[in-house]
């Protein structure tokens, strides 16, 4: 299979990778950067466990051929947070326990955090559909709508 | 027990919150090591078949193809189910467990070989290369047909195809028809339920220095290791499994997955070995909750109270035994309800078909009967002329009952409160007719109890350790699996309230089988029961030590002094007081022990006589209460959840988060098993083996879960707290259904999962589409 140059900027820093036709933009994330925040979970972009940022906007990245992505500038959960600080979604989700088993939680915060691109000023109906594409089996969703209100807030509040 | 609790029930985030939100959480699927192959299975095409002969030359001729294995060459392919216990029940409780197939293939997608090679596609590739002589065979797929005499019988290994019959009875049923003035009867059928965590099955295995077959696997049960060192013919101490956090397993990851196929594989090549399942590969491979088919009639007096109930449940194990017998005893144990009914009888029967295996599932044999016994209320309800609430009230059970088994459970029942509570939070505005859109508005409540902890005869334990460090924080050490419930967090809690420390100086360092002690299975909602009482035996052994140590320093007595904010001080005047680690140096110094394991043991019974229940099976119950507020589209079946209400009795709450997190995230859990999630289950095959086609709850399916926590404190386990992670998923399925019945007005072609648009829609022109 022949192989593809590409370079791709994630979580600000630049790769230029070699990758086949038919690698996924989640693999390449996962297998060449060790970035395993984001996560298989369906294979057919149904289940958002894979989500990553591009632009401001969430797209599921296991659907994506990584020599589609050459030129991107992404954004995955491990992103989001500047060292130990989490960000407001982050904080949001750890303090309002929008977390039980977790592995729905990197593509879940990656969608807060575009939803809240998008619409600094959500409200539950707004979040609920947001999210719409993101699983979780664990929580029954109370708490994550909960949590992306709390971020929404917070964040108005930084931003005064 | 201390009183004055600061940290016990408060909402304080989990150790593992921060890393999760961050995506540095490690799972099953996230290690890679040096030299690493993939493995993959390969599986049957189709779900009944004699096996003729395997040809695996050309797999193994292809480069970079490093082992491919058939049944033939596992040490010991053929054993019996376990699932962690530590006694040996025997009988026809612990059933056949096969690595490979050999002989008959039972179900489509039995794993018949498995292949180690370079990359994950060349693993799959060869599998395609390797040539199975099938003579298909006709199969059987239907439990009702398989118990028949001259059935196509599943095994090469059976004669026919039960797995077990068992019996509950109370009371003179054949004499209490007599004084029944409304009977009611009706066949329910509850389908196979998929876990659907969103993390598949996967993991790794090397071989260590010291020849020890190490794993990576999540699972919720570390003893697996057990059974695989038998397999291995390897002693237990060459078995490790070095187990990371589950992203879910609500019982799928009860039985083995992964860990065989990457025992042997690792050992025919000695290079570590990855395998991870495709969403597909999962679907179509774990165990199911199991279906059954239960035939219910119920009789009462004209006053409404209920006489007799007899229950008959046949339920499909589909193609091997795994839990059916477990599953089974929990069903007929539970099946007349939390009523008390003078004259029962509950007869069971399991058998295998050519279906996937079914297994655990959250619920484990409560879900099936209790969507059937509170359909079968409802109905008597209307029969009567009487509020379905007036219905439940006048025959729930209260403290001091017994089970239709004739055990009395200890732990308080708290019923009648739910009923209350639950009932005036639905109903805290009149029920309009319909909606202004036109559609109908309905509203139902419905009960269950389930139990937490697992069978008595079982003789269950749970062990974990702590050691308290110079500078005062503690390691806790326990072999608790965390599938995403809060496991580990609750027990640090523990330690952390009993020693006067912050939840943040407490480590836990957990499931690791050669450096943890064995808790026990995280499954029949026993953890937070049987390790919560552990740690706080533990710790209690160590305060006691503190105590008596600082008692010894401040020259007053253990009894005037308490610990808090890392100091122990003298209650009645906090300004005496010693710093925790300081009292710790004391302790070491003079030669004290500073870590300790304590063991708890669940109450222990006989093995009952199958033939006929009568005793003790389970530790204790909790009791839940769903309410559901629905809105039916008469012209085209549909219907959305306005109101869901969730209450439950969870004795006391630990981690308040975590506690409410399973009571919102368990009504969700099967609030659509009932309409939405079917799998399609046609002569064996799975056809909605995928997300696009299995629907599980997205987020804009279900309302906000508004729920309702009661804390009686008349629990088991630490604290008084009851298990709630499996009683939370019971209830809601019928309170779905029945609030559906009630706004059509009609019980017709309800009572048969999966209750689709199609049937709702048939209900309301009444058409009965059984005729």
């Amino acid at each position: 299979m022949s192989m593809h140059p590409i370079t791709l900027k994630v979580n600000g820093k630049p790769h230029t990778l070699l990758v086949k036709s038919n690698e996924l933009l989640v693999n390449v994330l996962r297998d060449k950067l060790f970035l395993t925040g984001t996560k298989y979970g369906c294979g057919i972009a149904e289940c958002g466990a894979c989500t990553i940022m591009k632009d401001k906007r969430s797209i599921m990245s296991c659907l994506v051929p990584a020599v589609v992505a050459d030129g991107w500038e992404i954004t995955t959960s491990e992103g989001l947070s500047k060292g130990d600080k989490l960000s407001p979604v982050q904080e949001a989700f750890v303090d309002l326990a929008a977390i039980q088993c977790g592995f729905c939680t990197p593509g879940m915060v990656v969608t807060a955090t575009a939803l809240l691109h998008e619409n600094p000023n959500p409200d539950e109906d707004f979040i609920r559909d947001y999210l719409r594409g993101n699983f979780c089996r664990c929580t029954g969703y109370v708490a994550m709508s909960k949590a992306v209100l709390a971020a929404a807030a917070k964040m108005k509040e930084e931003a005064q | 027990m201390k009183k004055n609790l600061q940290l016990v029930g408060t909402a304080v985030p989990r150790h593992d919150a921060w890393a999760k939100a961050k995506g540095e959480q490690l799972y099953s699927d996230d290690f890679t090591m040096p030299q690493m192959l993939y493995g993959k299975v390969l599986r049957s095409k189709y779900p009944a078949a004699i096996l003729r002969g395997i040809d695996i030359s050309k797999a193994k001729a292809l480069p970079g193809v490093r082992a491919v294995l058939t049944a033939a060459d596992v040490p010991k392919n053929e054993d019996i189910t376990k699932f962690g216990q530590m006694r040996d029940v025997g009988g026809g409780f612990e059933g056949l467990y096969k690595v490979l197939a050999n002989g008959k293939v039972r179900s489509k997608s039995e794993a018949i070989a498995l292949v180690a090679a370079d990359t994950e596609e060349l693993a799959e590739y060869a599998c395609t290369l390797i040539e199975v002589d099938y003579e298909v065979t006709e199969g059987v797929f239907d439990p009702r047909e398989s118990i028949k005499e001259g059935a196509y019988v599943v095994s090469s290994e059976d004669k026919d195809n039960i797995v077990m019959r068992t019996k509950v009875e109370d009371g003179d049923i054949n004499a209490a028809w007599a004084l029944c003035d409304v009977v009611v009867e009706g066949d329910y059928f509850t389908t196979p339920h998929e876990h659907a965590y969103i993390e598949t099955e996967g993991g790794m295995a090397w071989i260590d220095e010291n020849e020890v077959v190490t794993l990576r696997v999540g699972t919720q049960v570390l003893e697996h290791y057990r059974t695989m060192a038998k397999i291995l013919g390897l002693p237990h101490t060459k078995v490790r499994n070095m187990s990371v956090p589950m992203g879910g397993g609500f019982g799928g990851k009860e039985d083995m997955t992964v860990e065989m196929y990457l025992a042997l594989l690792t050992l025919a090549t000695r290079r570590p070995v990855k395998m991870v399942w495709s969403r597909e590969e999962s679907m179509d491979t774990h165990a199911k909750r199991h279906p059954e088919y239960l035939h219910y009639k119920t009789g009462a007096t004209k006053d409404g109270k209920i006489m007799a109930q007899e229950v008959s449940i046949v339920m499909d194990s589909g193609s091997y035994t795994y839990l059916t017998p477990w599953v089974q005893m929990y069903s007929t144990q539970a099946a007349a309800g939390p009523y008390q009914i003078p004259n029962v009888r509950v007869q069971s029967v399991s058998a295998f078909t050519n279906n996937t295996f079914s297994s655990a599932n959250r619920g484990f044999g409560g879900t099936q009967v209790n969507f059937a016994y509170e359909r079968q209320i409802e109905e008597l309800a209307a029969k009567l002329n009487m509020s379905p609430l007036e219905l439940r009230r006048r025959n729930i059970v209260h403290n001091g009952d017994p089970l239709p088994t004739g055990f009395i459970p200890q732990g308080h029942i708290a019923l009648e409160e739910l009923l209350a509570k639950v009932d005036k939070e639905l109903n805290r505005t009149p029920k309009p007719e319909r909606l202004p859109d036109g559609r109908k508005v309905g509203r139902a409540i419905a009960i269950g109890h389930m139990v937490y902890g697992r069978l008595t005869f079982l003789h269950d334990s749970s062990r974990v350790s702590l050691r308290v460090e110079l500078d005062g924080s503690v390691t806790l050490r326990a072999g608790v699996p965390d599938l995403g419930g809060g496991q580990a967090s609750v027990l640090c809690q523990i330690i952390a309230e009993e020693l006067g420390l912050k939840i943040t100086d407490v480590h836990p360092y957990i499931m690791d089988t050669h450096l943890t002690p064995l808790c026990g299975t995280t499954t029949a909602t026993r953890q937070l029961y049987m390790s919560g009482n552990a740690t706080y035996k533990c710790v209690s052994i160590m305060k006691e030590r503190v105590l008596e140590k600082a008692s010894s320093i401040l020259g007053y007595p253990p009894d005037m002094l308490e610990l808090a904010n890392r100091k122990v001080y003298l209650i009645n005047n906090p300004l005496v007081n010693i710093p925790f680690e300081t009292v710790i140096g004391h302790i070491s110094n003079d030669g004290g022990e500073l870590e300790l394991i304590a063991q708890f043991n669940a109450p222990f019974t006989e093995v009952p006589d199958l033939a006929d229940i009568k005793s003790r099976l389970n530790p204790d119950l909790t009791y839940t209460c769903h309410g559901v507020e629905v809105a039916v589209d008469e012209e085209t079946g549909q219907f959305e959840m306005l109101r869901l209400i969730a209450a439950c009795d969870a004795g006391k709450m630990i981690n308040k988060n975590s506690c409410e997190g399973q009571i919102e995230g368990g009504a969700v859990y099967d609030a659509l098993w009932a309409t939405h999630e079917d799998l399609q289950w046609r002569n064996g095959i799975t056809k909605a083996n995928n997300f696009s086609t299995y629907l599980i709850p997205t987020s804009v399916d279900v309302p906000d879960v508004e729920t309702i926590i009661l804390e009686s404190g008349g629990g088991l386990g630490p604290y008084g707290a009851k298990g709630v992670g499996e009683p939370s998923d019971n209830s809601i399925a019928p309170a779905l259904v029945n609030a559906i019945r009630d706004a059509i007005g009609t019980g017709l072609n309800l009572n048969k999962m999966p209750v689709t648009a199609e049937k709702i829609l048939a209900a309301v022109k009444g058409i009965d589409i059984e005729k």
